[in-house]
């Protein structure tokens, strides 16, 4: 059972009949629902769900890996995504993603940030200067390392690590912002700092997070979708998800009597 | 979609990734190329003869290299029991007490030093300790030579594969109130034992295949040995002096010795490779 | 690590037993010790006689009795140069091949195949340098070489086929496989995340192993190399059948030469008379310190980052 919101003229990512199989083995199973633009969605559901296999289609990061392969649309401003006919460079430069642990590349602080610009485009120092400047300043990192540019992103503390790793997606200037569960690995502080990351975030980003703490689903997300074993079982407003399911198996899991 | 800086990366990309395949491919060639020239060459030299007989001067028809396989195998055998009881000892003192101390350090940086050490100057320092006092060359400082080679690499697997067991099995033991060195010999080397055996055998099949360090130890030797303690016949010098020499028939019989030594190390390596694979699947 | 019991009927066996390890340990400090003690010693002959210009003199006359390093250590420093300088980049495309690019049904037995590759004994790749690979140079590289080439220096003697060139490039061959596996080793230890991360943000496979994986991996690549360097130095059967045993200086790569390792291996049985001998283990004692040196450089970078050894 799924379904489709179409109040919202704004859909970003249009998700239809997504299947997913790893060689013979299929983890997903008709997925269809709309991602809108300049909102958060959360992904919830048990492990193994399906949910971090879903937003690997969304830039097709699963095309590193032999065997894995994506039947159906995605449609990303209307054109289907899974269609190797996008260029990935290309794709990749318009989604963002963030991941569980946070991987800063080894390099300074600084050459992280700059590092996805330069990968695109050609920039004079100066200019560049800014725009890293920029993309800590969004990723409410600035303050912390406006001292420390040179030191090593591994020197960052692990907060301030996967909040480097934001501001370096950012820094492109994607359209879409992926996090496969961004906070799993983080203390309730630094797990706050990139709620409110997020929130703000959503003003110029389209966000869609995988998260495994039904609170935060709750707290940062305007949509959320449940998954269960590969199917989206439900999909709508953050607030009618938590207060009014529809679905038996949503409301066993969302009060905690399974999972 | 593709604008010109993208397909300038891509083409960049397509251009290493050729270079490299290209660098795999030779890579494969030389192997093929290699083994089989040996296997070629090598397998014609291969008859009844060659694994029984002894070697005849140029000229004369037939010979083998009996005397050199049997010293080969001797000399090795012979390194493995003196380097493999001081190297697991050795080997056992870096993975349980020497873990952090700076003598512990100290022995582990020497050993990976010595594992790439010329082994040429094993054999000049093995001259000069054994041969010069001793007044001739002997098996026994063959041995020597190839045993100071094996050392180091068995502390090291020694220590990598001790280091493998989970300190729970350690404490467990000790909470069952068995002293420290029964702990080790009845529990840590039991469950080390495998890995302990494949890193042995494949030092093992490194010294077989050593030169240098016997040039002047074991020199060579055209005749049946009567003891270690008499310059000894082995493969790989053979192979050497019968390389150099300007006899077609020797030349054959060098090809043979190579022949013989590649599989015997490759099959060494392989059987223990797939020994360590089917342990330790991960 | 639980320390040692200490239980009473325990205490004095463990105590003996912890005594025992650490005097086998001792052992290898020991025979380290007493290699380089014998070495210098025996050598005193020869370091009495000629001093420092030892080092630098390229006099190398038994009939005289003159001895000079400079020949054969120049000898072992150009071979070594000429095989790193086609061994690294070979090294690294097999390794950057066996980690990302190959299909996977091929990286298991492409990889096992290198790895053997570095089995192989080295005298059989110098017997099989001396019988196929020498051929090849006398009768087309090297004339190429030298026809086109021969304005410089490095190209400028006919071409034999036997040479400092020729010894290198089997030294290569011979190091390759060992280079590339453990570079293959440190590239497939980098966390997929932190390569998902680089291919997320839009990089291609070459500036996610350029910009990733090789700084990521930098003191376990430099390991690999400087072991691989150790290696070459002290390599003696891959090159004494086919640098040429000849002294004379010359910067040509396609003259015969020596190296200190081929030196010994030719001529130490045969030498005569205390202070060629002594000569000779000078020689030796040099190479020591010089294959010290680089490994002991490999061991700093490779215990300050990544390690993975190949046995």
């Amino acid at each position: 059972m799924t379904q489709t919101n179409t109040q919202n003229p704004e859909v970003k990512i249009a998700v239809r009949n997504l299947n997913f199989f790893y060689d013979d083995k299929q983890a997903l199973f008709d997925n269809t629902l709309d991602i809108i633009a300049n909102k958060v969605t959360s992904f919830i559901g048990p492990s193994g769900c399906g949910k971090s296999t879903h937003i690997r289609c969304y830039n097709r990061m699963f095309s590193l890996y032999k065997g894995h392969r994506g039947e159906g649309e995605i449609l990303f401003d209307g054109e289907n995504i899974l269609d190797p006919k996008i260029p990935e460079l290309e794709l990749r430069h318009r989604v963002g993603m963030i991941f569980q642990k946070a991987t800063p590349f080894p390099m300074t602080v600084y050459e992280n940030i700059a590092y996805g610009l330069k990968l695109h485009n050609k920039y004079p120092q100066s200019e560049l200067d800014d725009r890293v400047e920029k993309a800590l300043r969004d990723g409410a990192l600035w303050d912390e390392v406006k001292d420390s540019l040179r030191k090593p992103g591994t020197a960052l503390s692990g907060g301030q690590q996967q909040r480097l790793c934001i501001a370096r997606a950012i820094a492109v200037q994607p359209e879409v912002i992926l996090m496969d569960e961004p906070c799993s690995a983080l203390d309730p502080i630094a797990t706050a700092k990139i709620e409110e990351l997020i929130d703000e975030l959503k003003k110029k980003f389209t966000i869609v997070i995988v998260t495994h703490s039904m609170q935060q689903a709750a707290r940062a997300s305007d949509f959320t979708a449940y998954f269960y074993l590969g199917k989206l079982i439900e999909y709508g407003e953050t607030q009618s998800i938590f207060t009014s399911p529809q679905n038996k198996e949503t409301e066993d899991y969302i009060t905690g009597r399974f999972g | 979609m593709l604008n010109s800086r993208a397909a300038r990366r891509q083409f960049t990309n397509q251009f290493i990734l050729i270079l490299s395949t290209l660098a795999a491919v030779l890579g494969i060639i030389m192997l093929v190329w290699i083994l089989g020239d040996v296997a070629w060459r090598g397998f014609s030299a291969m008859n009844w003869d060659f694994f029984t007989k002894l070697p005849v001067p140029p000229g004369e028809k037939g010979g083998g290299l009996a005397n050199a396989i049997v010293g080969t195998l001797l000399m090795t055998v012979t390194a493995a029991l003196m380097a493999v009881p001081i190297g697991v000892m050795a080997g056992t003192y870096l993975a349980e007490f020497g873990k952090h101390n700076l003598f512990g350090r100290m022995v582990r940086s020497l050993s990976d030093i010595l594992v790439s050490a010329p082994s040429i100057v094993v054999g000049v320092f093995v001259y000069l300790v054994m041969v010069k006092t001793m007044g001739h060359f002997s098996g026994w400082s063959g041995a020597v030579s190839l045993a100071i080679l094996m050392l180091p690499v068995v502390i090291r697997t020694t220590e990598e594969m001790l280091r493998l067991v989970p300190d729970e099995m350690r404490e467990a033991a000790l909470a069952l109130g068995a002293p420290y060195w029964k702990m080790m010999l009845q529990v840590v080397f039991r469950a080390a034992k495998n890995g302990m055996i494949t890193g042995i055998m494949l030092s093992v099949a490194r010294v077989a295949g050593e030169t240098a360090p016997l040039l002047f130890t074991a020199m060579n030797s055209p005749y049946w040995m009567e003891s270690m303690n008499e310059p000894m016949a082995n493969l790989t010098v053979t192979l050497f002096n019968y390389a150099m020499s300007p006899y077609a028939d020797w030349q054959q019989l060098a090809w043979g010795a190579a022949f013989l030594i590649t599989i015997s190390v490759l099959f060494v390596t392989i059987t223990t490779r797939l020994l360590l694979v089917g342990r330790s699947k991960h | 690590m639980p320390a040692a019991s200490t239980s009473k009927s325990g205490f004095s066996a463990d105590q003996l037993f912890r005594l025992l390890t650490s005097a086998f340990a001792a052992f290898i400090a020991v025979l380290f010790i007493v290699m380089l003690a014998v070495l210098w010693h025996q050598s005193q002959p020869s370091i009495d006689k000629f001093g420092f210009s030892f080092l630098i003199s390229s006099d190398w006359n038994p009939v005289t009795d003159q001895y000079g390093a400079l020949i054969a250590i120049i000898g072992t420093l150009l071979t070594t140069f000429v095989a790193m300088f086609i061994a690294l980049p070979v090294s690294l495309g097999i390794a950057l091949f066996l980690a990302e690019i190959a299909p996977y049904w091929m990286r298991g037995p492409v990889g096992t195949a290198i790895e053997l590759l570095a089995a192989i004994p080295s005298i059989v790749y110098g017997m099989w340098g001396l019988f196929v690979i020498v051929p090849i140079m006398a009768s087309s590289v090297e004339p190429w070489l030298y026809h086109h080439l021969g304005f410089l220096p490095l190209f400028s003697t006919p071409p034999i086929g036997i040479g400092i060139l020729t010894a290198g490039l089997v030294l290569a061959l011979m190091i390759i496989p060992f280079i590339a596996s453990i570079t293959r080793d440190v590239f497939l230890m980098c966390p997929q995340n932190l390569k998902e991360s680089a291919y997320g943000l839009g990089a291609t496979n070459w500036e996610v192993v350029k910009d990733v994986m090789i700084p990521y991996g930098i003191k376990g690549i430099a390991g690999a190399v400087f072991l691989g360097l150790g290696r070459a130095l002290g390599e003696t059967m891959a090159v004494t059948f086919v640098i040429g045993n000849a002294y004379h200086l010359s910067w040509s790569l396609l003259a015969p030469g020596n190296s200190i390792a081929s030196t010994l291996a030719n001529e130490f049985t045969e030498a005569d008379g205390e202070l060629y001998t002594s000569s000779l283990i000078e020689l030796g004692l040099v190479l020591f310190l010089i294959t010290f040196i680089v490994l002991s450089l490999a061991e700093i970078w490779l215990h300050s980052g990544n390690k993975k050894r190949g046995i």
